[in-house]
């Protein structure tokens, strides 16, 4: 099992365990951790996943493909760690990740 | 009286689908969807021909994606399927003078992104959150006057009133003139002789109204500190502040059309598809909470825009069928939506399915609505307030089948009779 950690805007911490190669958008949605939707099932879509990757684990995660780039460029606050969560995939390199969610998706 | 008409496909022999030759099948044929008679003939095309050509039609030559995957291939890829409204934009009707017009939803990157950055700020979840208020307040105000006990059109007095009030909420538009957009967003797609519009020059005589109206509040504010309207975001954002006024017209139209139709059908679909399913209907009542899951699955499946179209940039292949560069590509959401290896029983409206919100009604990709959200929060206080106020299962009645819009684009009522019960 994989550990992730959800920082919600609000400051509440939320620790989650998954199998390996869950995507850390599949992460937070099968275990109700709110802020993040998944509206398109996790194909870089939608855009409804956005999350923010914390700063020590940016290097760790697969890089930002074309089509996730796309997406981004409109997700509110893109910035510094921005990524969608269901193009990463949780691999034991990255058991013990944390992870900022924003206030919603739209 | 009412039948099932929105979930029962017929047998394969009794249906006039399967009754002619696969090429002669013509989706775009704007009385399938008055008569509501579609059905039938996706679910052909989805099973023997899903990436299907049709030669001739009222527009011409276009191929018709009619499964959910393939749908997702050409959303996910806008260099090779174009939105331009100089190659023929996104709908199917490219003779159509006003969604000529450059908006955002018909340009490609970088230009498309620039357009929609300015605007999407006014449908943050923030923002949302403060507008939660105000349209509570007008839609209980709308329920409220309704006449208990008595027939009455449910599209006019529940669903056109209540979008009409959103859109002039979100322009900060003048309250008395407000059917005025409602008005404008009717003409935008209308065909010729639906009543609407009697030809192109007539819709751009009221497109030129529309303009003027337009114009003459962006002057109003583009001179007056920011505000948080949609006219004014994009008169003092430096991305759109020096759009054309084809642009700006343009844009209006799109945000008028968006955010219309659109909520406004989906409006009278919800209430038709609890009538038509007693069943959801009782489940809705016995628990209220489930409003959040069944406005998507209402958005699902009312699919309030059939169809959006793309133009192919290059040659190139969809489920295994050649496309050549200029071919009009047809991405028919309403058989996405019914794609049963996409969405288990997609023939019937549940109104608690375990992800609700993968259906196509929003598109996908970089022009998936910007208001998608606005739009759920908008049915979502619509359902709650009438939960409040009437809350046994089958106490709001459909009293006969709705009279639906003669388009091969919107799916939508022009009326439906209903009563409300004491």
């Amino acid at each position: 099992m994989i550990k992730v950690t959800f920082i919600e805007h609000n400051g509440t911490v939320r620790n989650v365990e998954v199998e390996e190669g869950t995507s850390l958008m599949d992460a937070a949605v099968g275990n109700l951790v709110p802020g993040i939707d998944g509206d398109c099932g996790g194909v870089s879509a939608c855009g409804t996943c956005h999350l923010f990757i914390e700063a020590e684990w940016r290097d760790k995660v697969s890089p930002v493909e074309e089509t996730e780039r796309s997406m981004l460029d409109f997700v509110e606050d893109d910035g510094p760690g921005s990524r969608l969560g269901c193009q990463i995939k949780l691999t034991r390199a990255l058991d013990g990740l944390v992870a900022r969610t924003p206030v919603g998706q739209h | 009286m009412m039948h099932a008409a929105n979930t029962a496909v017929p047998q394969a022999h009794e249906n006039p689908a399967y009754a002619i030759p696969l090429d002669e099948i013509d989706v775009s044929n704007p009385e399938m969807y008055r008569d509501n008679t579609l059905w039938g003939y996706f679910e052909r095309l989805r099973r023997e021909d899903p990436v299907h050509y049709c030669a001739k039609s009222l527009f011409g030559p276009y191929w018709s994606v009619t499964k959910y995957k393939d749908i997702m291939q050409v959303e996910t890829q806008p260099r090779i399927f174009s939105s331009d409204s100089r190659r023929g934009g996104v709908t199917i009707m490219d003779t159509n003078t006003a969604v000529q017009l450059p908006m955002f939803i018909q340009m490609d990157p970088p230009q498309h992104d620039e357009h929609r950055k300015s605007v999407s700020p006014i449908v943050a979840p923030e923002n949302l959150a403060r507008l939660e208020g105000i349209i509570r307040k007008r839609t209980g105000d709308a329920l409220d006057a309704l006449p208990v006990g008595k027939e009455f059109n449910w599209v006019d007095d529940v669903s056109i009133n209540l979008t009409t009030q959103m859109l002039a909420t979100l322009f900060d538009f003048p309250w008395e003139d407000r059917s005025k957009l409602t008005f404008w967003s009717d003409a935008t797609l209308a065909l010729p002789g639906d009543g609407v519009v009697d030809s192109e020059e007539h819709r751009m005589q009221i497109m030129g109204e529309c303009a003027a109206y337009m114009t003459r509040l962006w002057n109003e504010r583009v001179n007056a500190d920011p505000r948080p309207d949609l006219i004014s975001m994009m008169a003092h954002d430096e991305r759109t502040r020096n759009m054309t006024p084809e642009e700006y017209l343009g844009n209006i139209l799109l945000l008028i059309v968006g955010g219309n139709d659109t909520t406004r059908n989906s409006m009278t679909g919800g209430l038709l598809a609890l009538s038509q399913s007693p069943d959801q209907y009782a489940k809705l009542c016995a628990n209220p909470a489930l409003v959040k899951s069944m406005i998507p699955e209402v958005i699902r499946w009312q699919t309030p825009l059939a169809h959006m179209r793309r133009t192919a940039t290059e040659d190139t292949v969809l489920g295994g069928k050649n496309i050549a560069k200029g071919d009009k590509v047809v991405m028919w959401y309403v058989s996405g939506n019914r794609d049963e290896e996409a969405i288990a029983n997609p023939n019937d409206f549940i109104i608690d399915r375990a992800r609700p919100r993968e259906h196509l009604s929003f598109g996908f990709g970089i022009h998936r609505c910007v208001g998608n959200r606005l739009a759920e929060m908008q049915l979502r206080i619509l359902w709650e307030e009438l939960l409040q106020r009437w809350p046994k299962p089958g106490q709001i009645k459909v009293l006969a089948e709705p009279v639906r819009v003669l388009s091969p684009m919107i799916r939508g009522y022009t009326s439906m009779r209903v009563r409300i019960d004491a």
